[in-house]
């Protein structure tokens, strides 16, 4: 059995608006953020209506309540990449995790340099001269610009795994780039801009064998395929909420307990202290170490109705479901004269985000017409501009097919292009 | 709307035909900018002479982004050719009162009244706007005494009148 699309679309509300005079919503912008089912907005609003306190905190039934559907939340969310509860940690989203993860490093080396007390095995965070950190060409701003930061302030080399010109990492000097003074190797699941799928298992030996972290920014993985972090051999996983179907303000860092054991608090403050005096502060086991402050509580909850919602329908159905779309889509797009996709061209380890330039079109005037149409994408530089300049374009356009497009968005997508190719006279 | 009102004639002509495009020498200031949420960019150079008052001797630029602000360089380097420093500045404010939906002496604006069906766009008004910042930064940089320096990021859209973007919600 296939999915209903058309029920699905019914439990979202904002796909049965109209835009630009009456047009029907095409919404193909899912990898910037997804639209919200009625079962994730009620889980928010029963929520703040019935159980909101500070969690963690306070004697009375309400803080109780709360705790308790924060706490579930938990399970839930953690449950769904296949993990235990212990092993999560909510963010406000996968930027904020990953930057956690760039500042345990910092902060590693920071207080190891002042004699100040660090878990047992934060070793692997404390950095040395002539170590480096290896990312890839295709990373989102977001695993990229920490890394930079954390470059400036010790000193760390920065180095990048390249692409090949279909859009797929280029593993030949793999060997080379991740060496014995790597520590850190993190990289995409799913490239936002590209498609392409990356082949976690196969860079994380090469990690292990060096015996460097593994991190692994899965925000456009973890909403559209069946994922277990029992089969990625990565030691930390980010992923971001209101790219599946949950609200926005919440994501999570995954990490295998004895690594999360050993990292130093990021964010630091109430709720994630052990002992305080006014000289010095003991910390809470993770996962509250990092959760610092009242946590996102009713995004928790939503976040948990979400998965639920994904659950119900199966991920391998919502996978096998963006797959017929993303095929179409191609073969449709590849029709059209002129127009170049930026990233694999068929199936093979590829999700749903197509990105592609149309000679003679910048993508904003592309993005422009498409809009008038009712069709919502993306254009830009997705916040990987290396990627773009790597391709030698500007910016690109990206559509991204979620569960709860079908068929006739795909059509309208690609009508759109050509109707924009009419306009500008370039067809 | 029909995209017709937003890619007049004039823009998609100036879009494919742009005019002075390429940078010259001399210069008496050179300024790249850039839109960070797309990557349209550009750079500028000014050269400025004095003629009684102070003149735009030379405008010329070097871009890469969409129909919008590349017709925008290109209308900016046609109608401020021989035009006095003054002039170029009194125009830009009238351009960025266009592009935020305010009156304005369309008389005045030569060209750039083409652009006013952009303005119901605040996603397109940065496009627009880009070159005509980079000149008064260029002006202000040549001759801090003319123009004052670039204070934060002027492209950005200041909704005065919400309700005139809500018009375009629905």
């Amino acid at each position: 059995m296939s999915l209903d699309v058309a029920a699905i679309r019914q439990d979202f509300p904002i796909l049965q608006r109209t835009v630009r005079d009456g047009k029907d919503l095409v919404y193909l912008d899912t990898g910037a953020t997804s639209q919200k089912p009625r079962q994730v907005l009620d889980a928010e609003r029963r929520f703040v209506e019935t159980s909101n306190a500070a969690v963690h905190r306070g004697a009375h039934q309400l803080a109780e309540e709360a705790t308790l559907a924060y706490e579930e939340a938990r399970r839930t969310v953690a449950g769904f990449i296949g993990a235990p509860a212990k092993e999560l940690v909510f963010t406000r989203n996968a930027t904020e995790a990953l930057n956690l993860v760039s500042y345990t490093f910092l902060n590693a080396t920071l207080k190891r340099q002042q004699d100040q007390p660090l878990p047992d095995g934060a070793d692997r965070f404390v950095l040395r001269e002539g170590d480096n950190v290896v990312i890839t060409q295709m990373e989102h701003h977001a695993n990229l610009v920490p890394w930079q930061e954390l470059s400036a302030k010790t000193g760390v080399e920065l180095r990048w795994l390249g692409l090949t010109d279909e859009g797929r990492l280029d593993l030949s000097n793999l060997a080379d780039l991740v060496d014995a003074r790597t520590r850190v190797v993190s990289f995409v699941h799913q490239s936002n801009i590209l498609g392409t799928i990356n082949p976690v298992n196969l860079i994380a030996q090469r990690a292990r064998e060096v015996g460097a972290l593994v991190v692994l920014d899965a925000c456009q993985s973890v909403p559209h395929m069946p994922l277990s972090v029992s089969e990625l051999d990565v030691d930390l996983l980010a992923f971001s909420g209101h790219k599946m179907l949950g609200p926005t303000g919440v994501g999570g860092l995954w990490g295998r307990s004895e690594i999360l054991a050993s990292m130093p608090p990021f964010i630091t403050g109430g709720s994630m202290i052990e002992l305080v005096t006014m000289e010095k502060s003991t910390f809470a086991p993770p996962p509250q170490r990092f959760e610092a402050g009242v946590p996102v509580m009713s995004q928790a909850v939503g976040l948990a109705a979400a998965v639920d919602y994904l659950c119900d329908l199966g991920m391998t159905k919502i996978h096998d479901h963006e797959q017929l779309l993303t095929g179409r889509a191609l073969t449709g797009l590849e029709e059209i004269p002129g127009l170049r996709i930026i990233g694999p061209c068929d199936l093979v380890d590829r999700g749903s985000a197509v990105s592609f330039a149309v000679e003679g079109i910048h993508p904003h005037d592309l993005g422009q017409v498409l809009d008038d149409r009712g069709v919502a994408v993306r254009v830009g530089h997705h916040c990987a501009w290396p990627t773009c300049r790597r391709f030698d374009v500007p910016a690109t356009t990206r559509a991204t097919f979620a569960l709860y497009n079908d068929e006739s968005d795909v059509d309208a997508l690609i009508d759109g292009v050509r109707s924009a190719q009419k306009f500008f006279g370039v067809s | 709307m029909d995209l017709e009102s937003m890619y007049q004639e004039v823009i998609l002509d100036h879009y494919r035909n742009p005019r002075g495009r390429g940078l010259r020498e001399p210069f008496d200031a050179e300024v790249m900018h850039v839109n960070p949420t797309c990557g349209d960019e550009i750079t500028l150079r000014v050269a400025v002479g004095t003629d009684g008052e102070p003149v735009l001797k030379d405008v010329s630029y070097w871009n890469q982004g969409c129909s919008i602000s590349q017709a925008s360089a290109s209308i900016l380097c046609e109608e401020l050719e021989g035009a006095t420093v003054s002039e170029a500045l009194a125009m830009t404010d009238e351009f960025v009162n266009l592009m935020h939906g305010e009156q304005v002496d369309e008389e005045s604006l030569g060209d750039l009244i083409a652009f006013e069906g952009v303005a119901k766009y605040p996603a397109r008004v940065k496009c627009a706007l880009l070159a005509w910042m980079a000149l008064k930064d260029a002006i202000s940089q040549s001759h801090p005494d003319l123009a004052e320096p670039i204070d934060g990021d002027l492209t950005e859209i200041s909704v005065a009148d919400p309700q005139r973007h809500e018009l375009n919600t629905d």
